[in-house]
C-alpha cells in the first residue's frame, strides 16, 4: 500500500511540477457539455460563442480519429462515457453503435425540418446531421486537353478508353475507399460487384492507402497535379477546387455517388442528458448547419439551408445517391474487405 | 527486498525508491492499459485460432523482415556519421549534429507523401528506405556519443604494431562501440517494427504489417480479438529482438576507458577521408526529401509564392485548425519540454537502478535487472493504437478521468521517449569503470562527492544528449499524440495531418510550410541542448 501511494504521489509530484499545459483543462463546469466527434469537425468560433450566449453551455470538443474510430471509442467507453453528445457516427457505422446500445433515445424539435429524412433508427437515437456523399472526381481539364469524352458511369471506368487513368482508396483504410467499395455492391449486388472490380483491376486501378495520397498526390486535378485524372473522393470536392476565372477544374460524376449520413445523439449515461439534447438541437440548427459546407465539406441535412454559392455551381447536392441500409453494412462490411483483397490479389 | 538477494541496506533502499517512479509509470501508463485491451480481446475466445491463420505469419514474417532490413541500412549509414561526429574536427560537423535530427521529427504522412513522390512505386524497398530514413540519427547520436569518449590509444597502438586502419577499426574500435550499436539496432528495430505511416502510405493496399493490421482490427473492425493476436505476435516479435540484443550486449559488455571528445577528434586523414566522403553522401540522400518539401512549400501551381508561410498565423481553409500554426509551434514545445521532463527523470532513474542491478552481486538481481530493461523498451514495440484505446478503458479509474485531459500527451510521448533516454545514457553509466568510484573511495571521498566528481561528467555528455534526442522524439511523435491531442491544442504534426488532409490549395501550402516551421523548431531545439552539452561538459 505504502508502495502505490508512493507511485501516486511521485506521479502526482512530476505531473503538477513538469506540465504547463494544466491550465486549459476546462472540464466539469456544470455548463459544459462535451461533444465527441470525428477529426473533420469544424465549426466557427462565432457560432459556438453564440450558442454559449443563448444557452450558458459550453461546448468541449473532444476529437477520436475518424469515424470508425469514433465509433469504436463510443462502443468500448460506453460504460463511462467520455462525453455527453457525439457527432459522426456515419450510416456505415450506425448499427454497431445502435446494436451496442451507446446512443440514448432524444427526439430533437429541429429533426421535422429535414433530418428525418434520414432516420436510421425508430427509437430516435441517432439524428441527421449532414451528408456527406463519396463521388467519383475528375478533371475536366484532362479530358478537354486530350480530347477524350469525360466518363459518366461506374461502367465507364472500366471502358479500355480510360486505362490507367482511375485512382481509389483502399476500401480497409479509408472511409470514402469504403464508401465506393459499398457503392459498387449497391450498383452491382452482391454477385457481380467483384466482377466490377476484377474489371477494374484489368484496366489499370490504382489502390492508394488514403485519401491524401489519391487525392492529394495521384490524382491531376489537385494542387499535387498527379498523373490520374480519375479519383474517389467527395461530391463538395470540387467546391475546393475554383480557378481563378471562378469556374471549377473539377467535377463530381454524380451516378457513381454513395451516399453517408452522419448522425449525432445522446450518449447514453451522460449525467447531463438534457444539456446534451440542447447540443443536438444546435447541431441541427439553421446556424450551424449553414456552416457545415464551408467547414466540413459536408450538405445539411436540414431542408431549405442554402448551399454556398460556388457549390451551387460546383459541388450541387448529388440527386440520386447510391445507399445500403445500415445493418446490411454492418453484416457485410468485414466480408467485402476482405472479398476486395482477394480479388484485388492484395 | 528479497529480491536483491542480501539483507535491506542503505543501498537496497535506494534502488527501492529509484524503482518506485520508472515501474509505477511504466504499470499505471502502458501495462494496465495494454494489459486492459487484450483482456477484452481473450474475452470471447478466437485468439488462438486468429493465431493458427497463415495470414497472421505472413504480416509477422513481413513485419520482422522489413524492420531487420531498416535497420541494418540505418545503422550502415549511421556508423560513417557517427564517426564524423565523434572523431572529426572539420568545420561544419556541429551542423551535421543539428541537421541529422531534422528527418526524425518530420510526421510520417509528410514524408511518406515526399517518397511517394520521389519514387511512385517503390514497393517494399521504398518503406525500407523511408524507415532507415527517419532513423540515421538514431544510430548517429547513439554511436557517436560512445566513440566520442572512447581512448583511441588502444586503437593508435595497434596500427602502430601494423594492423591496416580497417583492421584496427574492427579489432579494436567496433568491439568497444558494440554496446551503443546494439542498443541502437534495437530501438531502430522497433521504430521500424512499429512504423505505420510509412507503411500505410509507401505499402499502398500491397504491403501489410501488424502494425497496420492492428490498426485496422481495433480502430476501424473493432476486431478486439484478432488484434489481441496479432498483438501477442507483435509483443513477441519485439521480445524477441529484445533478448537478442541483450545477447549481443552482454557479450560485448565491459568496462571502457572514456576520455573528453576534445582530446579525441582531429582532422581527418589518409582512408578516413573515405569514411567522412560516405557521410556526406548519406546526408546528402538525407537531405533530398527534405529539400523536396522545402521546396514544395513555396511553389503553386501558379508558381512561386510565400502564402503557406503567411497561412501560418491563420487557421487554414474555413478554420481547418482550432489555432493558428504559430500556436500549434508553441503547443509543440509546451508539450514535449513537458514529455522530456518527465522522461528524463524516469529514464535516467532507471538506467542507475539497471546498471546497479546488474553490478550486485545476487543473480535473481540481475534477471529482475534484464526484465526491468526490456520492459522499459517495450512500449516502442507496441502498436500507438492499442495503447491509445488501453487508456479510453482504463483510465477513468484514476482521479480526475485523464481520457480526454490534454495532460495525457505529454505522459504518452515520455512512455515513447524514456526508452531512448535508458538506451542513450545507460551504455556510457555502464561503461564507466568502477575502480575509478573505489579509488576516489578509498582517497576519502564521500558517495555524493564520487558522483559528483566521476559519474555526473562522464555520463553528463550521454544525458545531455539524450535530453536533446528525446525532446526531438517529442516534438515529432505522432502515433499517440494525434490519439489524444485536442483539437484546442494540437501539436505542429497533428496540426499537419489535418492540413493535408482536406482539399484546398491553401491547406495543402499551409502544410508544408508548417512541415519547414517544425524543421526549424527542431533545429532551434537541437542547437541550444547542444550548446548547453558543450558549456557543461567541456572542462573536464
Amino acid at each position: 500500500m505504502r508502495f502505490r501511494i508512493g507511485v501516486l504521489a511521485g506521479l502526482v509530484a512530476v505531473l503538477t511540477a513538469g506540465c504547463t499545459l494544466a491550465g486549459d483543462n476546462a472540464e466539469d463546469g456544470a455548463s459544459t457539455v462535451t461533444l465527441v466527434t470525428h477529426d473533420s469537425f469544424a465549426a466557427p468560433q462565432q457560432v459556438l460563442d453564440a450558442f454559449e450566449q443563448q444557452t450558458g453551455i459550453t461546448i468541449n470538443v473532444v476529437k477520436q480519429g475518424d469515424a470508425g474510430a469514433l465509433t469504436n471509442t463510443l462502443v468500448l467507453t460506453k460504460a463511462n462515457p467520455i462525453g455527453d453528445v457525439a457527432f459522426g457516427v456515419d450510416s456505415t457505422f450506425a448499427s454497431r453503435a445502435l446494436s451496442e446500445g451507446v446512443f440514448a433515445p432524444y427526439t430533437s424539435p429541429e429533426a421535422d425540418r429535414g433530418p428525418q429524412r434520414y432516420a436510421v433508427d425508430s427509437e430516435h437515437r441517432l439524428s441527421a446531421v449532414d451528408l456527406g456523399d463519396v463521388c467519383v472526381n475528375i478533371d475536366a481539364g484532362w479530358f478537354a486537353e486530350h480530347g477524350l469524352p469525360e466518363p459518366v458511369t461506374y461502367d465507364d471506368l472500366a471502358d479500355p478508353r480510360y486505362r490507367d487513368l482511375l485512382v481509389v482508396e483502399n476500401p480497409a483504410t479509408s472511409s470514402p475507399g469504403l464508401a465506393f467499395l459499398l457503392g459498387t455492391v449497391a450498383r452491382y449486388g452482391e454477385q457481380g460487384w467483384q466482377d466490377y472490380w476484377t474489371r477494374l483491376k484489368d484496366n489499370g486501378v490504382r489502390v492508394s492507402a488514403g485519401w491524401e495520397e489519391a487525392y492529394g498526390q495521384d490524382f491531376s486535378g489537385s494542387s499535387g497535379q498527379g498523373p490520374r485524372p480519375i479519383v474517389v473522393s467527395y461530391a463538395s470536392s470540387p467546391a475546393a477546387e475554383i480557378g481563378d476565372d471562378g469556374k471549377p477544374r473539377t467535377k463530381a460524376l454524380l451516378d457513381t455517388c454513395y451516399r453517408q449520413v452522419e448522425y449525432a445523439g445522446v450518449l447514453a449515461g451522460s449525467p447531463n442528458a438534457d444539456k446534451a439534447g440542447k447540443v443536438v438541437d444546435f447541431l441541427l440548427s439553421q446556424q450551424f448547419q449553414a456552416t457545415v459546407p464551408d467547414n466540413m465539406y459536408v450538405y445539411p441535412a436540414r431542408a431549405g439551408v442554402a448551399l454556398p454559392q460556388t457549390w451551387t455551381v460546383a459541388a450541387p447536392l448529388p440527386p440520386d445517391p447510391a445507399s445500403l441500409p445500415a445493418d446490411v453494412v454492418q453484416a457485410g462490411r468485414e466480408r467485402w474487405i476482405e472479398q476486395w483483397r482477394s480479388s484485388l490479389g492484395q | 527486498m528479497a529480491l536483491l538477494a542480501r539483507p535491506v541496506s542503505r543501498t537496497g533502499l535506494g534502488l527501492a525508491a529509484l524503482a518506485v517512479l520508472p515501474l509505477g509509470f511504466l504499470v499505471v501508463f502502458f501495462a494496465w492499459p495494454v494489459g486492459a485491451i487484450l483482456r477484452l480481446g481473450f474475452v470471447d475466445g478466437g485468439v488462438v485460432a486468429a493465431l493458427a491463420e497463415g495470414e497472421t505469419w505472413r504480416l509477422a514474417w513481413f513485419t520482422v523482415a522489413q524492420a531487420a532490413g531498416s535497420t541494418l541500412v540505418a545503422v550502415l549509414a549511421g556508423m560513417p556519421v557517427a564517426f564524423v561526429l565523434a572523431r572529426v574536427r572539420l568545420p561544419g560537423v556541429a551542423v551535421v549534429r543539428t541537421l541529422l535530427l531534422v528527418p526524425f521529427v518530420l510526421p510520417t504522412v509528410v514524408v511518406g507523401l515526399a517518397f511517394r513522390a520521389l519514387w511512385p512505386d517503390g514497393g517494399w524497398l521504398s518503406i525500407v528506405l523511408a524507415n532507415a530514413f527517419f532513423n540515421v540519427a538514431v544510430v548517429g547520436r547513439t554511436v557517436s556519443g560512445l566513440w566520442a569518449l572512447l581512448d583511441s590509444r588502444a586503437e593508435d597502438a595497434a596500427r602502430a604494431l601494423g594492423a591496416s586502419r580497417w583492421r584496427a577499426f574492427r579489432t579494436v574500435t567496433l568491439p568497444a562501440l558494440m554496446p551503443a550499436v546494439t542498443s541502437a539496432a534495437a530501438v531502430v528495430f522497433l521504430f521500424c517494427a512499429t512504423s505505420f505511416g510509412v507503411v500505410l502510405i509507401l505499402g499502398g493496399a500491397r504491403y501489410r504489417t501488424l502494425e497496420t493490421e492492428i490498426y485496422l482490427r481495433t480502430e476501424n473492425l473493432l476486431d478486439l480479438t484478432g488484434a489481441a493476436a496479432l498483438s501477442l505476435v507483435q509483443i513477441a516479435a519485439v521480445l524477441g529482438a529484445l533478448v537478442l540484443g541483450a545477447a549481443a550486449r552482454r557479450r560485448r559488455e565491459g568496462a571502457l576507458r572514456l576520455r573528453s571528445r576534445r582530446e579525441t577528434a582531429h582532422r581527418p586523414s589518409g582512408g578516413e577521408w573515405t569514411v567522412v566522403g560516405a557521410a556526406v553522401v548519406v546526408l546528402g540522400l538525407l537531405l533530398t526529401p527534405i529539400a523536396a518539401l522545402l521546396l514544395r512549400s513555396v511553389s503553386t501551381p501558379d508558381g512561386w509564392s510565400l502564402d503557406g508561410y503567411r497561412a501560418l498565423s491563420g487557421t487554414g481553409n474555413d478554420g481547418t485548425l482550432q489555432v493558428s500554426g504559430w500556436e500549434a509551434a508553441m503547443n509543440s514545445l509546451r508539450t514535449a519540454t513537458d514529455a522530456t521532463v518527465l522522461a528524463m527523470i524516469i529514464g535516467v532513474s532507471a538506467s542507475v537502478l539497471l546498471v546497479a542491478l546488474r553490478r550486485s552481486p545476487g543473480r535473481l538481481a540481475r534477471g529482475v535487472g534484464e526484465s526491468m530493461d526490456a520492459a522499459l523498451m517495450l512500449p516502442l514495440g507496441v502498436s500507438a493504437v492499442t495503447v491509445g484505446f488501453g487508456y479510453l478503458i482504463t483510465l477513468d479509474a484514476l482521479p480526475g478521468d485523464l481520457r480526454t485531459s490534454p495532460l495525457l500527451v505529454p505522459l504518452a510521448q515520455a512512455l515513447v521517449v524514456i526508452p531512448l533516454v535508458v538506451r542513450t545514457v545507460l551504455p556510457v553509466v555502464r561503461s564507466i569503470d568502477d575502480r575509478l568510484r573505489q579509488a576516489a573511495a578509498t582517497l576519502g571521498a564521500s558517495p555524493a562527492r564520487v558522483w559528483r566528481e566521476i559519474d555526473v561528467p562522464l555520463t553528463s555528455r550521454a544525458v545531455v544528449a539524450a535530453a536533446g534526442f528525446g525532446y526531438v522524439v517529442a516534438l515529432g511523435e505522432f502515433g499517440a499524440t494525434s490519439f489524444l491531442a485536442r483539437p484546442q491544442s494540437p501539436t505542429l504534426p497533428v496540426a499537419i495531418a489535418s492540413l493535408i488532409a482536406r482539399p484546398g490549395q491553401l491547406n495543402s501550402q499551409m502544410a508544408y510550410a508548417a512541415c519547414a516551421l517544425l524543421m526549424l523548431v527542431t533545429a532551434a531545439a537541437v542547437i541550444v541542448i547542444d550548446r548547453l552539452a558543450a558549456g557543461r561538459v567541456g572542462e573536464f
